[in-house]
């Protein structure tokens, strides 16, 4: 307050002459300072934040490595992918299938262009085998589940039923986390390879109903595209989607802050962090299996090349 | 030696700190009653003495060993010996009564389910809500939440149990209805019972000693006699229920 009077006196004359220049300066650094102290404390809490989920990832495998495997904790599991994987059939029935159907109609111009149409099916299958599938069936278990998990923990947590649990002598990771966790685990490849069934078939329905392909020719040449690599593919990263969804939703529940306000955000931050984290491991996945690919086989082209 | 022991806690959130310096030895047996206004910090003792809190500076001893310094797994064992009744009761939502009730002997002891049923009823009969096994919290009115967690808190027959604000948010019979279940279980258990509160018929109703916080320290601390004579005027304000000039200011 008193470096914004200093601004502009009302009667400058009465102000010792020597702080007029200096005080847009000191208003200047003042600033600075202040914005180079909230991206300190930003960056300060960030990494604090980041730190913390690590160690609460951990706790998840440290449960489930210290006598987690006793029938009484994994009865705990099957209520939970009933609802990850159950309630999730018809959203990932619904996206696999027209994507593989938008797919179709989106190339196959551009195929027959170059009297290539037969083998549309290539292209599609091993595009959603590899890539779609994964991602799509992941982002929306991220949606659906990690908004729930995260909610569900959430108001546990602002209701103290987390405290209860705790002073119980039950540790919540063990009784809420691990369940949860795994039921994402297991559950993510398994739903990935349905969607990435519904996406082949969704393709194939309108290449060979719709656009007139031989149903022959079609299949023939999506099997050779679509080898167990991109198969693997596909299903190994999709378990690192579910263990990203799984945990940063319980991660975000845990921590979310007091009130109706704090459990909202929670949900909202929960697919925001998935979200990212399953593009950027994405990315890396897709690097690491091209290269790995290139290494082993060399280089396929689809085109028979 | 006292059975809970703190000395010298301060705690701190952000820039409130909420206790300054604090220390009270609690013997077993007794069953002791801390008061104070809103804010004051008498929940965030309640969770010192459990281990759902870190003091910022000082010590917790619980039956001679120090807890406040224990990693999350070793308190756990500490945490059996307790009971806690929160605030609005933290029944789990998704599972019935009986399953609420019966949590901690499934969890933490290899009791038959047969065993845990009957532990359940007995409890609830203790409480005096027979037969509700198979209902869902949400089902509940405020006081049989409350007395529902009480049966819970008391499944394992804690040797200490803690109450946070046990008649909050019920009518004037429903909160006496559990003062005197306290009371009771008290006798029945012979447990030592930590209460918070800042509902004055209940503090005198349950309490043995009573201790008044005011800005993180206690500023009172005897029998329920000595409270109601205390001439401090903190003190005085706070049992008549007296707004002073500065509290209708929002000091």
């Amino acid at each position: 307050m008193a470096c914004a009077l200093r601004i502009r006196p009302p009667n400058a004359a009465a102000f010792p002459s020597r702080l007029l220049p200096a005080a847009p300066a000191r208003i200047m650094a003042f600033m600075v300072m202040g914005s180079i102290e909230k991206i300190g404390l930003d960056t300060k809490h960030l990494l604090a934040a980041f730190g913390d989920f690590w160690r609460f990832f951990g706790r998840i495998f440290l449960w489930m490595g210290s006598g987690w495997m006793k029938w009484r904790n994994i009865r705990t599991i099957f209520p939970q992918m009933y609802e990850i994987g159950v309630r999730s059939v018809p959203v990932v029935s619904v996206t696999g299938a027209f994507i593989g159907m938008v797919m179709a109609v989106e190339m196959y111009a551009q195929f027959k262009a170059v009297g290539q149409a037969e083998r549309l099916g290539t292209v599609i299958d091993v595009s959603v085998c590899k890539q779609i599938g994964p991602i799509l069936t992941a982002v929306m278990l991220a949606g659906r589940i990690g908004g729930a998990l995260a909610a569900e923990l959430g108001t546990m947590n602002v209701t103290e039923q987390l405290d209860a649990l705790r002073v119980m002598g039950a540790d919540p990771v063990r009784v809420l986390v691990v369940p949860r966790f795994l039921a994402c685990v297991l559950l993510t490849p398994i739903l990935t390879i349905y969607s990435d069934i519904l996406g082949i078939l969704g393709g194939w329905f309108i290449a060979v109903n719709s656009l007139g392909i031989p149903n022959q020719p079609y299949w023939h040449f999506a099997q050779l595209g679509v080898g167990r690599w991109a198969i693997m593919e596909g299903v190994i990263k999709s378990i690192f989607f579910g263990a990203s969804i799984g945990a940063v939703s319980c991660y975000k529940g845990f921590t979310c802050g007091s009130g109706a306000s704090g459990v909202g955000r929670a949900c909202t931050d929960s697919f925001v962090a998935t979200f990212i984290s399953i593009i950027i491991m994405n990315f890396f996945f897709a690097q690491l299996g091209h290269d790995w690919y290139q290494t082993i086989y060399g280089f396929r082209g689809i085109f028979g090349g | 030696m006292s059975l809970i022991e703190l000395r010298n806690v301060s705690k701190a959130f952000g820039r409130l700190q909420v206790l300054r310096d604090l220390s009270l030895s609690i013997e077993r047996g007794q069953s002791i009653v801390v008061i104070g206004a809103s804010g004051s910090g008498k929940s965030v003792l309640l969770k010192h003495i459990v281990g759902l809190l870190k003091p910022d500076k000082g010590e917790v001893y619980f039956d001679g060993a120090r807890i406040d310094s224990l990693p999350e797994r070793s308190l756990q064992s500490v945490r059996r010996r307790f009971g806690f009744l929160f605030q609005m009761g933290a029944l789990f939502d998704s599972i019935t009564v009986a399953e609420n009730i019966g949590f901690p002997l499934v969890e933490l002891t290899a009791k038959h389910p047969e065993e845990i049923r009957s532990i359940v009823a007995a409890k609830l009969r203790m409480v005096g809500l027979p037969g509700i096994e198979g209902k869902m919290p949400a089902e509940l009115s405020g006081g049989q939440r409350k007395r529902v967690a009480l049966a819970r808190a008391i499944a394992m027959n804690p040797e200490v149990i803690l109450y946070d604000e046990p008649t909050t948010g019920l009518d004037p019979i429903r909160a006496d209805v559990i003062n005197q279940l306290i009371v009771k279980l008290k006798v029945e258990l012979d447990a030592t019972s930590v209460t918070v509160t800042h509902d004055m018929h209940s503090a005198f109703k349950i309490g043995d000693r009573i201790v008044m916080l005011h800005e993180g320290r206690p500023i009172i601390d005897g029998p329920p006699d000595v409270i109601r004579a205390s001439a401090d005027p903190v003190v005085k304000r706070f049992i008549s229920g007296e707004a002073g000039a500065a509290d209708i200011a929002g000091d």
